[in-house]
């Protein structure tokens, strides 16, 4: 790899590449009217950052992050979309609330990115002598299963809790709507 | 002449450039196929209903797939009005993509990959997950009744087949304790009954389970008898109805693209990859034997069966393939912990 010449720029392309279509669909996502390229803003996004993960070593939680937000959420969230609203949606004219909100949301936004800025920015990241995990499978299912073994079955819990009230709501039958 | 020779193999031993070779072979690779298995398909179809088939252009019809080819690509890319046009242009190029990605991870032969990750299996499972979006936009974006009934019908197909063969890839990683496609060829040398197909002292149920796979396979690419999203006679094309010329081309050839992933798939998990029958002489050319001929039996399948009605299609996944998959998970996971306990 290291006799290739311009290896580490071509790395550097990547890693920037993933940045940017990271931050290129969070922000399609964000700035469209229409409900379904949003979505499509959020799996281009999803993507980016299964990049930035792949960088990170963690091969892993990259593909999970596909198979399960793009190949799950936002299938979901299309699949919702398209059997909710066909068309485009009637344009709010109700300026002041949305300044209001818009204004409000922007705050908030800003207050949290200038946090993560001087987290980043000022902390004294120290770099651990050992390497905590290989971001194996190995490492990661030992971990899910000891450390982290109550979290996960939270999780499933959640799941559990969803699956019943879609049963829930679903039960009176198709001839009964 | 000879040292000339050596120094291209050796410059394209390194690993950029062998990815860029590999790239370009599985492009080509993919194309070809694509544009044969057509034929392929023409001249079953013809088989089974008794007639010729394409026999006019080349020999037995050869060439009809070049001919094909140019008369799709010479024809006017129409873009309807009134659909979404981004996104109608993106669908096609969605639905290929992912299937030429994950080939890349497929061992055709013992050196033969172009990455050898530990991930493999999880990548192909991943990426095939965005086929899904691919129909599900290019049927929204047609604006179209027809293509929107098919975006929603393939919506819940696939999400009802995405279940079991997700139980039976668990079951099949469990059963080989890797997601290196690779290894779990090379766990299943020697003879035919050392592959995963006809293990049944891990699992007595293993045939089922291959059996699984390959239902969910033709209803995860969409073929006959499983398929919704085209179902000619019902929705003119389906998702494809509103694409002309190499718009529907591209969807064309990756659904080609995916048959040929899910067989080479099933040939890696259940049939020994390149490993040989007779446990001597195991190479590529083993693999794609067995590989084409799960994609006849594909074929087969088309022509063979009428299409199943929506609700049946259903209710065999989630009445039927998911219970049964995930008493194979269970039977062997209990089989590992108490016979092949390491």
């Amino acid at each position: 790899m290291s006799t290739f010449p311009a290896s580490q720029m071509i790395v550097g392309g990547v890693f920037l590449m993933c940045a940017a279509t990271t931050v290129a669909g969070a922000l399609l996502a964000a700035l469209t009217a229409r409900i379904i390229r949003s979505v499509c803003g959020l799996a281009i996004s999803c993507i980016g950052l299964a990049g930035l993960y792949y960088f990170l070593h963690s091969p892993f939680l990259a593909l999970m992050e596909i198979l399960i937000y793009v190949g799950a959420v936002c299938v979901t969230i299309i699949f919702a979309v398209m059997l909710a609203e066909p068309d485009e949606p009637v344009r709010d004219d109700k300026l002041g609330s949305t300044l209001l909100w818009g204004s409000f949301a922007f705050v908030v936004c800003a207050a949290v990115f200038w946090g993560l800025w001087q987290l980043g920015t000022h902390q004294d990241w120290t770099v651990p002598v050992a390497r905590v995990s290989d971001g194996s499978i190995q490492a990661i299912g030992k971990s899910l299963l000891t450390t982290y073994s109550l979290a996960f079955e939270l999780i499933s819990l959640a799941l559990l809790v969803a699956i019943i009230g879609a049963l829930a709501l679903a039960r009176t039958g198709r001839d009964k709507v | 002449m000879t040292e000339a020779i050596t120094n291209l193999v050796k410059l394209l031993a390194t690993e950029p450039y062998r990815l860029l070779v590999f790239l370009v072979g599985m492009m080509a690779f993919v194309g070809l196929n694509a544009a044969y298995l057509v034929w392929v398909e023409r001249k079953g179809a013809a088989r089974f209903q008794r007639r010729p088939g394409p026999t006019e252009v080349g020999y037995a019809g050869l060439l009809q797939p070049i001919a094909d080819a140019v008369k799709l690509m010479s024809k006017q890319l129409i873009v309807p009005a009134g659909v979404d046009r981004t996104l109608f242009r993106v669908a096609p190029l969605l639905m290929m993509s992912p299937a030429l990605m994950s080939l890349a991870v497929i061992p055709w032969g013992e050196n033969l990959a172009a990455r050898n990750i530990n991930v493999g299996l999880l990548m192909i499972f991943s990426f095939a997950s965005i086929n899904v979006m691919a129909i599900m936009l290019g049927g929204w974006a047609s604006r179209n009744k027809y293509a929107i009934i098919s975006a929603a019908r393939v919506v819940s197909q696939n999400v009802a087949y995405e279940i079991p063969m997700l139980l039976v890839a668990i079951t099949m990683i469990m059963v080989t304790g890797t997601m290196n496609l690779n290894e779990i060829v090379q766990q299943q040398a020697g003879a035919f009954w050392h592959w995963n197909l006809f293990r049944v002292w891990i699992n007595p149920l293993m045939p089922v389970t291959f059996l699984i796979f390959y239902t969910c396979m033709l209803a995860e690419t969409n073929r006959a008898p499983f398929d919704m999203a085209e179902a000619e006679s019902e929705l003119v094309a389906g998702a494809y109805t509103e694409y002309s010329g190499m718009g529907f081309g591209v969807f064309f050839m990756a659904e080609y693209a995916n048959i040929l992933l899910g067989c080479a798939l099933a040939t890696v998990l259940f049939l020994g990859g390149w490993q040989s029958p007779f446990g001597i002489l195991s190479g590529v050319i083993w693999f794609l034997l067995k590989m084409y001929f799960l994609v006849f039996s594909v074929v087969w399948i088309r022509w063979t069966f009428p299409r199943t009605q929506f609700y049946g299609l259903l209710n065999l996944s989630w009445k039927i393939l998911i219970p049964v998959s995930l008493l194979t998970l269970i039977l062997s996971s209990a089989m590992i912990k108490l016979f092949h306990h390491a």
